[in-house]
């Protein structure tokens, strides 16, 4: 392409390809974009994946069941419970086991604390790549008594290993509950402290208004799911949809989006903040008493079959297909259908025409996590 | 990768390794016997039960055999979860149906995922696609059979999300897929050869080359650069 300056003389502008590397602070992983750029604006970016392929898929079909629970706490790690329930339900659906009411109520709070800490991460780090560093700080405090709260009932931060198929592995210690709605009434004030540094930030604003629009029906196509779908206007919504766990006894709304900008998903996921509260809330005053573990077999082989579950991870709908054979004790076929990767899909469609500042903003507005990614 | 917290001693067909937290003293008979007889034969084929007889197929099922003749083989229902079972070569016209019609309206690929069957030696993978309605909120899952050699038709054109997906499970079994726009390894790098997740495909990875000990692998690269310098 050449283009003619005011004195006449011809330049010679080519496109200009650039590497975002798999090492970089911004791409929340091991991620890389090949951008074709032309001048500053992205013409195209080849996303590619795998750097964190692990073979967990290939794994479990060599652990028998309660071993891969241990697995799937390492996909999607900045929330191991939302994994572990999804993995746990789907079993429960093909041994068609029923899980005690308490388990189900403890696992609905462990699930929506999970949340929390994801959403906590995100907009930390959303906030980080483009600029605003205190939210960061803030936003990890937080996330700190969350965590406090985790270790205090399994053990772990970070990998939990917090479900068994039939319920959990120990009920919850006597005062947990109170920690927890003291937990609650503490997050009510500082999402507020989030909102009041970013939502009406001129800076935000401009770097997040209008950034990745994508209409429903494109983002319904192209397979996203989670609050980068319901910021474009779709209210899906597996915990409404398809309710699983305690979440057909919850009273809560679910935040949907108008213009499908970086914007919108992230007012989406800032009112997810004060749902999980709500429904934290509820749960929690609301715990009945009874076991915490289901009539579990004492070897795991459920029938021949397969099935399909699927639940409301922070990042969207994460499922899991899986086959058993009848005959092992290790599943025939594993496969997490992971939110990350899907939405991931769309990074290519969202950036083109944007800046490469943009690119940075994108990737954070998607919440992506490489672990579950690759796999 | 070296430390693997299970010695690999069995790579192929699921190991049922006797060291499990879940092994109690007394077995049930069965179990006891299984520990004995060497690894059973894998099974033939997915379990895929047949509606018991009397269950009404949910409408669309029944419009789309009408509108496609001989595009559904077989349906199951199996916990309360709807499959159809469809030949590769109506693949797209069923497809494209269940996207568009009206008391169907499956606009979301919620998975696209492959299962490798070696026994059944004449259509080795089930390509597994699990449809999902935002309008109706239902779901559906629509199953094919094809071998190794045969192609595919890609559904990228009535979903985009089957991009990625699609090239996951070229990348991890080898199914070949026509009309991808962008047909190449995902997960894997892009000149690996073999195909990971297949059933004959070990789980240590390619053979020769992986080594327990790092100091094996020093004494093979001294090796060959003692050659290559003679």
């Amino acid at each position: 392409m050449q283009a003619e300056t005011v004195r006449g003389a011809m330049f010679d502008t080519d496109e200009l390809v650039i590497n975002m590397g798999p090492q970089h602070p911004s791409t929340h992983g091991v991620l890389r974009g090949v951008l074709r750029l032309d001048g500053e604006k992205v013409v195209d970016c080849d996303v590619v994946i795998g750097y964190l392929h692990r073979g967990i898929e290939k794994l479990s079909e060599n652990r028998n069941w309660t071993q891969i629970i241990l697995l799937t706490d390492r996909m999607d790690y900045v929330a191991a419970a939302t994994s572990n329930v999804g993995y746990c339900e789907t079993v429960e659906k093909l041994l068609q086991l029923e899980v005690p009411r308490r388990a189900r109520y403890v696992r609905t709070i462990l699930c929506e604390l999970q949340r929390i800490a994801s959403h906590c991460l995100w907009v930390g780090t959303h906030a980080m790549d483009i600029g605003a560093m205190t939210v960061f700080l803030y936003a990890f405090r937080e996330r700190e008594l969350i965590l406090d709260l985790f270790e205090e009932f399994c053990g772990a931060r970070l990998t939990y290993n917090s479900m068994r198929i039939g319920g959990l592995p120990q009920d919850i210690p006597p005062g947990w509950d109170k920690k927890v709605l003291e937990f609650c009434s503490i997050m009510d004030t500082k999402i507020d402290e989030y909102e009041t540094l970013l939502t009406h930030n001129r800076i935000w604003l401009e770097r997040t208004k209008g950034i990745g629009i994508i209409s429903g029906e494109e983002a319904t196509g192209l397979g996203l799911c989670g609050p980068a779908l319901r910021g474009s206007g779709v209210a899906r919504d597996v915990r409404k949809d398809e309710p699983y766990s305690a979440y057909d006894e919850m009273q809560f709304d679910v935040p949907v989006g108008t213009e499908g900008d970086t914007y919108d998903r992230y007012l989406v996921r800032m009112e997810e903040f004060r749902q999980s509260l709500r429904i934290i809330r509820q749960a929690t005053e609301g715990i009945p008493e009874g076991p915490i573990v289901g009539k579990v077999p004492r070897l795991i082989k459920p029938a021949a079959g397969e099935t399909y579950h699927a639940i409301e991870s922070p990042k969207g709908e994460l499922g899991y297909f899986i086959v058993s054979d009848g005959k092992s004790t290790n599943p025939y076929r594993f496969r997490v259908r992971p939110p990350s990767f899907c939405n991931l899909q769309g990074l290519r469609r969202l950036v083109r025409g944007h800046l490469v500042a943009d690119v940075v903003a994108l990737i954070g507005s998607i919440d992506i996590v490489l672990g579950e990614v690759d796999r | 990768m070296a430390d693997d917290p299970k010695p690999p001693e069995t790579p192929k067909p699921p190991a049922a390794p006797a060291a499990k937290p879940a092994a109690p003293a007394a077995k049930p008979p069965a179990a006891a016997g299984e520990a004995h007889v060497p690894k059973a034969a894998p099974a033939t084929g997915p379990a895929e039960p047949p509606p018991p007889a009397g269950t009404e197929p949910p409408a669309y099922i029944s419009s789309l055999r009408a509108a496609i003749p001989g595009g559904v083989t077989a349906t199951s229902l199996y916990l309360g979860d709807w499959t159809i079972i469809v030949p590769a070569t109506h693949l797209i016209a069923v497809a494209r149906y269940l996207r568009d019609s009206r008391d169907a309206r499956f606009d979301y690929l919620s998975d696209l995922t492959a299962t490798d069957w070696p026994p059944r030696t004449e259509a080795r993978f089930d390509v597994i696609y699990c449809l999902y309605s935002t309008r109706h909120r239902h779901r559906v899952r629509v199953k094919v059979r094809v071998s190794e050699t045969d192609p595919l038709a890609s559904v990228t054109g009535i979903w985009p999300a089957a991009n990625w997906l699609e090239r996951e499970i070229y990348d991890m079994f080898g199914v070949n897929f026509t009309g991808h726009p962008d047909r190449r390894r995902i997960l894997m790098p892009e000149d690996w050869q073999g195909f990971p997740q297949r059933k004959d495909y070990p789980l240590e990875g390619p053979g020769e080359l992986l080594m327990e000990n790092p100091i094996d692998w020093l004494k093979l690269r001294q090796a060959k650069e003692e050659a290559e310098i003679e």
